[in-house]
């Protein structure tokens, strides 16, 4: 099967893969228990996904608001972007390894550490994109009579879509790829295809890498998606 | 080709027989009570060199490389200016690959090694450079490219002498988040046997370790700290108007 579907000597080691995704296999380890499978894929899928939505709905809910305050007040600028520098630096899977072994595992102990890893990204764009719309437009809209709350919600926010947005991307691309090493941390996701080599095999490897990405990009499309709906109409123009 | 993947060195979750004799000799790894061995530590960070000095090796190489592809692209992209939204699309989709998967995906085309680790480094940094090179040459200020047409320079000589250098800071930028990031996801390398600091992370045992995950982490940090100082000194020399425009001014 996978000679006819690919026939490209150079994408040939990619066939078992897709066998391991679509059909039970036998493995040679578990004593003819089988593995892999659309069921089996789609279950571990699922829990990936929940656990991604989960942190990164919680990550926004921290960073966007003390990002819009910070940027409409124009102070802690140092907090900002110093925290997303800093965050660059962390190898995050070492640190979900370190945290599964020192506080414990579970859902919420994952979704909290992958939440707090997906903060800085979302703050330091909130903060940013706040932050950079110039002084002139502020100072018209407050002579129009608007409160600084209609201020934030009206011009500031509007303006800030694209910046905020291209943080919320960055940090479900890291989520997504960090939660892949949830089962250090007691939660079944698609790693598990990838971290258990000696039940699921070589296919089984790439079959999760292969998942794992479909699922990264859909986000990435459907974000850039939402991106652009949320964009006012004016600036997409102007864009133009 | 796939069954070089076999024996990958990830044994999470089955400690070896030998993990604990090969730590013995300090109590705290032996009772596992401690987040820290200080005792473990210094008697093995040693241990530490080849692999920080691998890694090191692999981000260096990737963000030349990646640096040397991204610069070419965005300098096609200021050419010809239609590529500019594919060209930023297509590393865009590269970035959004999760790193551990990424590297996997490569096994079966190009095995496992140094070079897989390479090409998936480098693949990362393009997103980050192009797009900040592109920022770089859209901010020069116009007046200062009529200048340089009114002095009779050539659009190439235009494009060496005056839109590059004064791009420098956001080229600068751009290299200073992929050093930082790229250490980061480097220690990943080891999924492909490509060594560095992730076989004292990830390696057999290593995980229910917390001591090795924070030396190795630790050295990790360090290291992109540092090369993003070498970034910021490399720039304040490529850049000397800038000094000189702040003295004018002082």
């Amino acid at each position: 099967m996978s000679q006819a579907l690919l026939p490209h000597p150079l994408f040939a080691g990619f066939g078992g893969a897709f066998e391991f995704i679509f059909s039970r296999q036998t493995s040679n380890v578990t004593g003819g228990h089988k593995v892999g499978g659309i069921d089996q894929v789609l279950e571990l899928a699922l829990r990936q996904i929940e656990v991604s939505v989960v942190a990164l709905a919680l990550a926004m809910l921290v960073a966007i608001p003390i990002g819009l305050y910070l940027g409409h007040k124009g102070v802690g600028e140092a907090l900002a972007i110093g925290l997303g520098n800093a965050s660059r630096a962390v190898p995050e899977l070492a640190a979900i390894a370190l945290i599964a072994a020192v506080v414990g595992v579970g859902f919420w102990t994952l979704v909290i550490v992958l939440a707090v890893l997906g903060i800085p990204p979302i703050l330091t764009n909130t903060f940013t994109g706040i932050n950079q719309v110039d002084r002139p437009t502020i100072d018209a809209a407050r002579g129009l009579g608007m409160s600084e709350f209609e201020i934030l919600r009206k011009v500031e926010v509007p303006m800030a879509v694209p910046s905020v947005m291209g943080g919320i991307r960055t940090s479900s691309i890291n989520i997504i790829a960090t939660a892949t090493i949830a089962p250090l941390a007691g939660v079944l996701t698609l790693g598990n295809f990838i971290i258990n080599e000696n039940v699921y095999g070589a296919n089984g490897v790439l079959a999760g890498a292969i998942v794992v990405s479909i699922i990264a990009l859909i986000f990435e499309f459907a974000l850039a998606g939402l991106q652009r709906r949320l964009t006012s109409k004016g600036l997409r123009l102007q864009a133009q | 080709m796939i069954s070089a993947l076999a024996g990958l060195p990830l044994a999470v979750g089955q400690v070896g027989e030998g993990f604990f004799k090969e730590r013995n000799g300090s109590a705290c790894v032996e009772h596992r009570s401690h987040l820290f061995c200080f005792e473990w530590a210094r008697e093995h960070i040693g241990d530490y060199a080849t692999p920080a000095l691998q890694q090191l090796e692999l981000v260096v190489i990737s963000v030349l490389i990646g640096f040397a592809i991204a610069f070419a692209l965005a300098l096609l992209a200021h050419r010809f200016r239609y590529l500019e939204p594919p060209l930023l699309a297509g590393t865009g989709i590269l970035f959004a690959i999760p790193s551990v998967a990424f590297f996997l995906l490569l096994l079966p085309i190009t095995g496992r090694g140094r070079e897989t680790a390479i090409i998936a480094l480098s693949a990362y940094t393009l997103q980050i450079i192009y797009r900040n090179v592109m920022v770089g040459l859209h901010n020069v200020p116009e007046s200062a490219k009529d200048a340089a047409r009114g002095m009779g320079l050539t659009s190439r000589q235009l494009l060496w002498k005056v839109e590059v250098p004064l791009a420098v800071p956001e080229i600068v930028a751009g290299l200073r988040v992929a050093v930082v990031s790229t250490m980061a996801i480097a220690t990943l390398a080891v999924f492909v046997h490509a060594g560095g600091l992730g076989e004292k992370i990830y390696g057999s045992g290593n995980l229910n370790f917390p001591t090795t995950i924070i030396i190795a982490g630790v050295i990790a940090i360090v290291m992109a700290l540092l090369l993003d100082a070498v970034l910021l000194i490399g720039q304040h020399f490529a850049t000397p108007w800038r000094r000189a425009a702040r003295e004018a001014t002082a």
